[in-house]
């Protein structure tokens, strides 16, 4: 059934894009997600110092790593919109896969990094700070699947020239699960 | 402008069950908001029963035990917080008003509004799942305190207890996907000529409700996944055997759960606004304070939190500060109503039913928001904490907020979602029966609480000192006053049925308003004006004006 778009769609009283302020909307909600989980993190580790012990553990060459691959993914993702502007679409297209294969890469690092704790027996339920560590990378990592399958779609249209303002789109998106990173690595990695 | 959504004839199906139109998606919030309400007073019927002749059948339940008692006392407080409030007041009214009173033809998003809906029929549906599972509903209160909520060792409701947060979780997803909807539809999409305080209050309050909203409840939604961890994978976040801590749950629910008041009571003051203006033929007395109030409450609505938690071992220095941003947040909420006092000071006053619910909704609301001041100090708070006195001051901002206000707006813009209408005895049959016996049920509460009955008590006879004929007698009067009050909903639900077909025509603007739904025809069709209109003036232009023989201006008649 086809839904005919709304007048209400394409005003712009703001002059911002209606789906530019959505997004920023949905980012806002979710720094205050992951502000609450962090918050309630750094108040436990500041309480619990012998934290440490457990965090020692944690492998900082692959989160450093990662941190890499996640800032490259960024980039790609920055020259994707940049194309896209342009009107380039196989350029938009390229560099958007470059930007999956960047979220790809990351989660590849992540389940092997994660494979070989378990097996060592570091699990969510060894102790509160490994809890913290799989749930917030986690839902950090549920982030990039996300973000992942929403660029597939999105590079079809491109390649197609249909709605090339959503490169910039997710392209926020992006940058956000690409900062959430950015605390998460030294908050779990880094603090001994 | 024309618009182009009628081209082509849409199937039933698509029409009211799957349609993207805003206002049959209020309509399904309403409708969906409205059976839950029916079951949240069922819930309280039976536990109030329970109450008051302790271990006797109650009528269309049975013997009520000590598990389903704790279930259905849970369960009433949910439902009605996330199943009754947040859907009508917000979602259904929401819906229905701001693309209506901003003059254009939908919300921006309108599939993803439908989602939301979607989801929010899912949580529903879950959670009225988890009353049948094996253990039965969850019984640990609407607040979930862990570790009781954590561990079904010790709440014995393995089931239900995950089945609720569930659902309360994916309630939350379906409030953050319309508020996202909302507040990007009225900053992008009002109609042309409409500046910022040309905006009904009733707009700004859901929206600036829908911000309050996201910017809480994020922090619940990690704890959430925690408790959520912590019941299925017995991981301990809460609990103090494994490390964990309780009081953070505490934190994280308050951060959001205080907040949550004031997103609920700003739609409620917007609605009341409007139905006051219209009704004393007076331009609201200071649309800035009340808009700049509105915003005031908001932020310091985030710094009361802690309150909740007076006697669950915080530091008394603390202590000290919420009680002082605690006291501070009623000058704003109190400034508003004054405002809406000066509103009707030499109005020219029509006691419609809608006008007389706003009426109420101040009054009941205000001695609601007076008893709350002996709870925020933390002196008088350790005393009257987890009594009556309470659960007694609550539900006098609650039922004002949820039932009161929610009874102004549906005989007021009843006209608009269904052209007709209500029939006015009827309609004051029911105000009457339902605020008369609303202050039956708690003022008897109140006078409990201060005589020191706690809360979440299944039965008083195993409590000598509370088990007094004085009290018992108290106990038996409120749960009267219930009976009346839910008996006193049989009239209104008569009068909404029948005249849906049967009351009077309305036309466009039975109530001579100014706002922009007025305009269209009633109901409205899809895509809601014929022509979309244009802005030239604030909403509120009642009363004598120079040169003018109505004693009103749409605003969007050109001058």
């Amino acid at each position: 059934m086809g839904i005919v778009q709304p007048i209400a769609t394409r005003r712009s009283a703001t002059g911002i894009l209606t789906g530019k302020l959505a997004v920023w909307w949905l980012i806002g909600s979710e720094i205050v997600i992951f502000g609450g989980l962090l918050a309630s993190y750094i108040m436990m580790r500041l309480l619990h110092g012998d934290w440490a012990n457990e965090a020692e553990h944690t492998n900082v060459v692959i989160g450093a790593t990662n941190t890499f691959v996640l800032l490259t993914s960024s980039l790609f993702v920055v020259l994707s919109h940049y194309w896209a502007e342009k009107g380039d679409r196989d350029k938009a297209f390229k560099y958007m896969w470059l930007t999956i294969l960047g979220g790809a890469l990351f989660l590849c690092f992540k389940s092997y990094e994660w494979t070989h704790e378990i097996a060592q027996g570091y699990t969510i339920s060894k102790s509160l700070f490994w809890s913290f560590y799989y749930v917030a990378a986690g839902i950090h990592g549920l982030h990039i699947i996300g973000g992942v399958v929403i660029m597939a779609f999105i590079s079809f249209d491109l390649k197609k020239g249909k709605n090339m303002h959503r490169a910039e789109l997710i392209g926020l998106y992006w940058h956000f699960v690409d900062i959430v990173w950015i605390f998460l690595f030294p908050l779990l990695y880094i603090a001994k | 402008m024309s618009n182009d959504h009628d081209h082509h004839e849409q199937s039933i199906w698509e029409k009211y069950i799957f349609s993207v139109d805003h206002k049959v998606i209020g309509m399904q919030y309403l409708f969906t908001g409205m059976l839950m309400a029916l079951i949240g007073g069922f819930f309280v019927y039976v536990f109030r029963m329970q109450l008051a002749f302790p271990g006797a059948e109650v009528l269309g339940w049975g013997i009520v035990n000590s598990a389903e008692y704790n279930a259905l006392v849970t369960n009433h407080g949910s439902i009605m917080i996330f199943w009754v409030a947040m859907p009508v007041l917000i979602a259904a009214f929401g819906n229905f008003l701001i693309p209506l009173m901003i003059g254009c033809d939908d919300m921006v998003f309108p599939r993803l509004n439908r989602l939301s809906y979607q989801i929010f029929l899912i949580s529903a549906l879950v959670l009225i799942a988890s009353f049948f599972v094996q253990g039965g509903g969850f019984g640990g209160a609407w607040t979930a305190y862990p570790p009781l909520s954590a561990n079904a060792n010790y709440n014995l409701t393995p089931w239900g207890s995950i089945l609720w947060l569930v659902a309360v979780a994916l309630e939350f997803v379906a409030f953050l996907m319309g508020g996202i909807n909302f507040i990007t539809t009225l900053m992008n999409s009002r109609a042309p000529g409409m500046k910022m305080y040309d905006i009904p209050i009733v707009v700004w309050m859901i929206v600036l409700a829908s911000i309050l909203f996201m910017a809480s409840v994020g922090p619940l939604i990690a704890g959430a996944i925690m408790l959520l961890l912590d019941q299925t994978m017995s991981i301990g976040f809460f609990d103090p055997a494994k490390g964990g801590d309780p009081v953070l749950w505490q934190h994280l629910f308050w951060f959001f759960g205080h907040p949550e008041v004031y997103v609920v009571l700003l739609p409620a003051m917007g609605i009341v606004a409007e139905v006051m203006t219209t009704f004393s033929r007076k331009k609201l007395f200071a649309y800035k304070t009340v808009l700049n109030t509105a915003i005031a409450t908001g932020i310091l609505s985030f710094f009361v939190w802690a309150h909740h938690q007076f006697v669950s071992g915080i530091d008394p220095r603390m202590a000290n500060i919420f009680t002082v941003t605690t006291v501070i947040i009623s000058i704003p909420i109190a400034e508003m109503c004054f405002v809406y006092i000066a509103t009707l000071y030499k109005g020219s006053i029509e006691f419609t039913t809608a006008m007389l619910f706003a009426l109420a909704f101040l009054v009941e609301f205000l001695l609601g928001g007076v008893t709350g001041i002996f709870l925020g100090a933390s002196g008088s708070d350790i005393y009257f904490h987890d009594t009556y006195f309470v659960l007694a001051h609550f539900h006098y901002t609650f039922v004002p907020i949820a039932i009161i206000s929610v009874f102004a707006a549906i005989y007021y813009w009843y006209p608009k979602m269904f052209g007709r209408l209500m029939n006015e005895t009827l309609g004051k049959i029911h105000f009457w029966g339902t605020v008369i016996s609303f202050n039956i049920i708690f003022i008897p509460l109140f006078i409990l609480g201060a005589s020191g009955q706690h809360r979440r008590i299944y039965n008083y006879e195993n409590f000598p000192q509370l088990a007094t004929d004085g009290m018992q007698n108290l106990r038996v009067v409120a749960t009267m006053g219930l009976i009346a009050m839910l008996v006193s909903q049989i009239p209104f639900l008569y009068n909404f049925v029948t005249s849906w077909k049967k009351g009077k025509i309305a036309g466009n603007n039975p109530w001579k308003a100014n706002t922009l739904e007025w305009v269209a025809t009633s109901p409205a069709p899809h895509g809601n004006f014929k022509e979309l209109p244009t802005c030239y003036r604030g909403p509120y232009e009642y009363g004598k004006m120079e040169g003018r023989k109505d004693d009103y201006w749409p605003q969007n008649e050109e001058s």
